[in-house]
């Protein structure tokens, strides 16, 4: 199976690792991922204004190429992933945003949110299965307590990400079964990080990080698991290394024994 | 100067959100993540817009607290969106010419050699126009 895929630019950059045990891992799996060519950012934060356009055509052209190519589209970081969704929906759904969007990208055929949006973990879950997941773990990863930090961005909306439920989300906790280590359930793994309030009020995140991060330590997890670049630098910014953070798709890369194959790349 | 009708008005369009649908139960600030670093709260904003009370809002430190994290919006039973009249009040502000909360010059003493690129973007985003 052959999908479309958005990394977004911090998993060119800071968030490397995230997409490269993300590739391989998908490889073993048996579904590939095709980089759409020439993407450009989503911007990081979905456009509330109602009346914003530009802001959003970033999304609709990566979109409207995975339909012209007959796929769906495959993101990763938590970010694009919400932008992208929304913007879809908004395609959709919004008569509005749709028309005018539309008249401006002068499309050969207009975009009405065609596209299916998954998430990594989407795919995991819907279309590979996670009992599948679990029969190609050669090295699971037993005993090990991970908490799932969910975060925002993946989960809210409910009714627009149709992603899990958001306030008693499971996919993480399923996706931790799968390769072989115990779910930690915690308070916590839906709440905000921050996000972009540490880049001018570091504090704040701060006292947010450390909660999350007691809660997650308080109810037994030796490390934590997230989806998100920016989670993943606000969480290890703050805890002073005491309970690690991984990107899933490392414990993922790990459990399907390639991890050190991406690691000598 | 815009009148404040007018700017009340305009928070509505770009929002999209009745105030007068609110029943001011407190949830969304029961929420909210920011709450304590807030002088306006989440729940109160309704209020303000109804009122008519725009420059209120736009002096506000909570239009900059505000982390988009979509709890209230999830929560609110009523379905107002407070998360987006904060941002409709923020887009107001941004939106005048030399009103941005954050400018390309204060980056480089902001960040460190681990800061991903979706911090600087989600930023500029929310902050700036």
């Amino acid at each position: 199976m052959k999908y479309s895929y958005y990394p977004g630019c911090t998993l060119k950059n800071k968030a490397q690792d995230l997409d490269q045990y993300a590739r391989a891992s998908a490889e073993v799996l048996g579904f590939e991922l095709e980089e759409i060519s020439e993407w450009q950012c989503c911007g990081g934060v979905y456009p509330l204004g109602s009346d914003e356009i530009a802001t959003k055509l970033s999304s609709v052209r990566a979109l409207n190429d995975a339909k012209e190519k007959g796929q769906d589209l495959v993101t990763l970081c938590s970010a694009c992933h919400h932008v992208i969704k929304r913007v879809n929906d908004d395609m959709k759904n919004v008569e509005d945003i749709r028309t005018r969007a539309n008249n401006y990208m002068a499309l050969d055929e207009p975009y009405n949110g065609e596209t299916t949006v998954l998430h990594f973990l989407e795919v995991l879950r819907d279309r590979v299965g996670f009992d599948e997941v679990k029969k190609k773990v050669v090295n699971p990863l037993t005993g090990k307590k991970i908490g799932a930090y969910y975060g925002c961005l993946l989960l809210r909306p409910g009714k627009l990400l149709a992603f899990d439920n958001p306030e008693n989300p499971k996919i993480m906790e399923d996706f931790i079964r799968a390769i072989g280590a115990e779910p930690v359930i915690y308070p916590y793994r839906n709440e905000c990080c921050g996000g972009y309030i540490s880049l001018k009020e570091e504090d704040m995140s701060k006292e947010m990080c450390r909660k999350i991060e007691e809660s997650a330590s308080g109810f037994g997890a030796d490390m934590l698991i997230t989806a998100c670049p920016l989670c993943m630098y606000n969480l290890n910014k703050n805890n002073g290394g005491n309970l690690p953070v991984y990107y899933f798709t490392e414990l993922l890369a790990e459990a399907l024994g390639v991890k050190e194959e991406v690691k000598a790349q | 100067m815009k009148t404040e009708q007018k700017r009340a008005e305009m928070i509505k369009e770009i929002s999209g959100v009745n105030p007068l649908k609110c029943m001011k139960c407190g949830k969304c600030s029961a929420s909210c993540p920011s709450y304590n670093e807030m002088d306006i709260k989440p729940h109160q904003f309704v209020s303000y817009v109804i009122n008519e009370d725009i420059e209120s809002l736009v002096q506000s430190r909570s239009l900059w607290k505000c982390l988009s994290c979509f709890a209230c919006i999830e929560r609110c039973p009523r379905d107002v969106k407070p998360g987006k009249l904060i941002d409709a009040a923020r887009q107001i502000v941004v939106r005048e010419k030399g009103q941005d909360y954050l400018t390309p010059d204060e980056i480089p003493e902001l960040i460190d050699p681990d800061t991903p690129q979706q911090l600087l973007v989600s930023a500029f985003r929310r902050y700036r126009r």
